[in-house]
């Protein structure tokens, strides 16, 4: 029996290892292939260590390419500003939505279930048009307006707020703080692990989002990350050394991150996903 | 006394239209217009060059879906990419959460690593893996020195979707993994201990404890999966450099409807015509697993 045991350890063991490694080859040989020079890339092996390491890629990606600093702080501060505003404007609505009541709040929370179910397709051509009207199109209002409160992250606000203790609340008004004083000073901040959850999401999808910068962006000024190193590779096309630089150059902040704050993506996918 | 109700009524009004001004603005201008506009749109033939102009053209838009011979292929390869790729990031994700979940040591820090291409964006992953798809590239290396055949990955249209499919189940896997995750904490030790007192193996607890416990997630992980998946854009996008190519063996639904709206003159509301057909086939395939997925827990 207990040996039985252990033939079955070895086999989950196995497994484990087994994937972790197919997980991490295609990171690993991205970043040896950055260290490369182009006559090693060119020449087809598949050795991972560099037979002759450099770091030429990553200063050469720079002068190169001018533009990657600039993309870089787009993506930053577009990324940045998108998730204080969701943070802000859907913790707002969540919590009117739990708690406070006003003619037609059941029509609202209808629509916003309905919205869920839209695919963004639909909206992406005619809100290409409005930006246009508007003279939005290339701008940073642009890429932020459309995307400042998300109907998701509303609901799962809401159901937090519900499952909020009144009693805090009630005490707080007794004190004569306003809905407002009370929202900012008192829900807000006891809402903190919501909060963390969401932020990682809202500014993973804006960080990493490459259809709505693709339409909404073609001034290579206002470009993204995702979508100047598209442009990057169509310029320099078998120069796979320094795609792998600019590659492993732009996955570092979300990696930081992620060392940082593990623990709030895997309580965040369970808190949207087991619902 | 009334009055004073009412009035504390009108000022909770008062403060909930305020906290909720951001959202009713970005709701109206962005989501609810756009969705009325689309409609509009997809009635009409839309012409950008010059002035703007909309000439109302009936179901002449959805018509001609129909006789679009590049929209049937479209639509072909995504339900092909859907149908395989869906079961097959279930499977490999309940898998994973379930052997994560056996309580062996290390667990934390696979799991930190399994989770690293949910973080990547799909900008870099789908270069990372062109270039490990190179002609002569790390994976036809490898497959030669083991004596597999190679394969032109990029460039055959009989394998560049493969190629896609592959990739993406790689990738979104271990988002569904964490979900599975979160639920198998829940199964109560107790089922277990039944079934092994009914002298099950691991092979059997798994599937008939685990499996069972966990229809209500995986209900969701597929939904989630169906959504996401008929909505294939990106990689399609940068493996073909826009085209859906070769020979539009990566052509997806979405990257049509973006050719049609943003890089062909005049087919604007063609292009709202198919985005109405796709949100109503990814309701459809929605409302069939639920269906299906009901009628099995029925037994």
């Amino acid at each position: 029996m207990k040996k039985k045991f252990h033939i079955g350890k070895a086999i989950l063991y196995t497994m484990l290892v087994l994937y972790a490694i197919v997980t991490l080859i295609p990171f690993l040989w991205a970043l040896s292939s950055s260290f490369k020079n182009l006559e090693e890339i060119v020449s087809g092996t598949i050795n991972f260590i560099p037979k002759d390491f450099t770091l030429d890629n990553y200063k050469q990606i720079f002068i190169e390419q001018e533009m990657f600093p600039r993309w870089l702080f787009n993506s930053l501060f577009i990324a940045v500003t998108v998730t204080l505003l969701n943070l802000l404007f859907n913790s707002m609505a969540g919590y009117v939505l739990a708690r406070l009541s006003f003619p037609g709040k059941k029509t609202l929370f209808i629509i916003i279930l309905a919205v869920l179910m839209i695919p963004a397709q639909v909206t992406m051509i005619p809100n290409y048009l409005i930006l246009k009207q508007l003279g939005w199109l290339n701008s940073y209002q642009g890429m932020i307006v459309p995307v400042m409160i998300n109907a998701t992250f509303i609901f799962m606000m809401r159901q937090f707020f519900i499952n909020f203790p009144k009693e805090l609340e009630e005490a707080a008004a007794l004190d004569g703080l306003s809905r407002f004083g009370i929202f900012f000073r008192i829900v807000l901040p006891l809402a903190r692990p919501a909060l963390a959850a969401q932020a990682i999401f809202v500014f993973m999808g804006s960080w990493n989002d490459f259809m709505r910068p693709l339409i909404i962006l073609s001034d290579p000024a206002m470009f993204t990350l995702p979508l100047g190193l598209n442009t990057f590779k169509s310029q320099y096309i078998s120069y796979w050394n320094y795609i792998m630089a600019a590659s492993m150059v732009f996955t570092l902040p979300m990696l930081v991150i992620y060392v940082f704050f593990n623990r709030y993506f895997i309580k965040g996918i369970s808190f949207t996903g087991g619902k | 006394m009334k009055e004073k109700i009412s009035k504390k009524a009108l000022r909770e009004a008062g403060s909930s239209y305020l906290l909720l001004s951001p959202t009713l603005f970005v709701l109206l201008l962005f989501i609810i217009g756009p969705i009325l506009f689309a409609v509009y749109l997809a009635f009409h033939k839309v012409e950008l060059l010059g002035i703007t102009s909309f000439e109302f053209v009936g179901f002449s838009n959805f018509e001609k879906i129909l006789e679009d011979t590049r929209a049937k292929i479209a639509l072909w390869n995504t339900v092909k990419y859907v149908i395989i790729v869906v079961p097959c990031q279930t499977l490999l994700a309940l898998v994973l959460a379930a052997t994560l979940n056996a309580g062996l040591k290390g667990e934390k820090f696979f799991r930190i690593v399994y989770f690293l291409p949910t973080l990547t964006s799909s900008a870099v992953l789908t270069l990372i893996f062109m270039w490990m798809y190179n002609q002569n590239g790390l994976i036809n290396n490898v497959l030669k020195l083991f004596g597999f055949p190679t394969y032109n990955w990029l460039g055959d249209p009989d394998v560049a979707l493969n190629a896609i499919m592959i990739m993406n189940i790689w990738s979104t896997a271990p988002f569904f993994m964490v979900i599975y995750l979160a639920a198998l904490q829940d199964i109560p030790d107790s089922l277990y201990e039944a079934a092994e007192l009914d002298g099950a193996n691991t092979l059997q607890k798994f599937w008939y404890v685990t499996v069972p416990y966990l229809k209500p997630v995986t209900s969701f992980v597929v939904i989630m999966g169906l959504i996401g998946t008929f909505q294939l854009f990106d990689q399609s996008y940068i493996f073909s450099k826009g085209s859906g190519g070769p020979n539009n063996s990566t052509l997806t639904v979405v990257l049509l409807i973006y050719q049609y709206a943003f890089k062909n003159l005049g087919t604007m509301g063609y292009a709202a015509a198919l985005a109405f057909a796709l949100a109503i086939i990814i309701l459809v395939a929605t409302l069939l697993q639920r269906k299906f997925s009901k009628e099995e827990s029925l037994y």
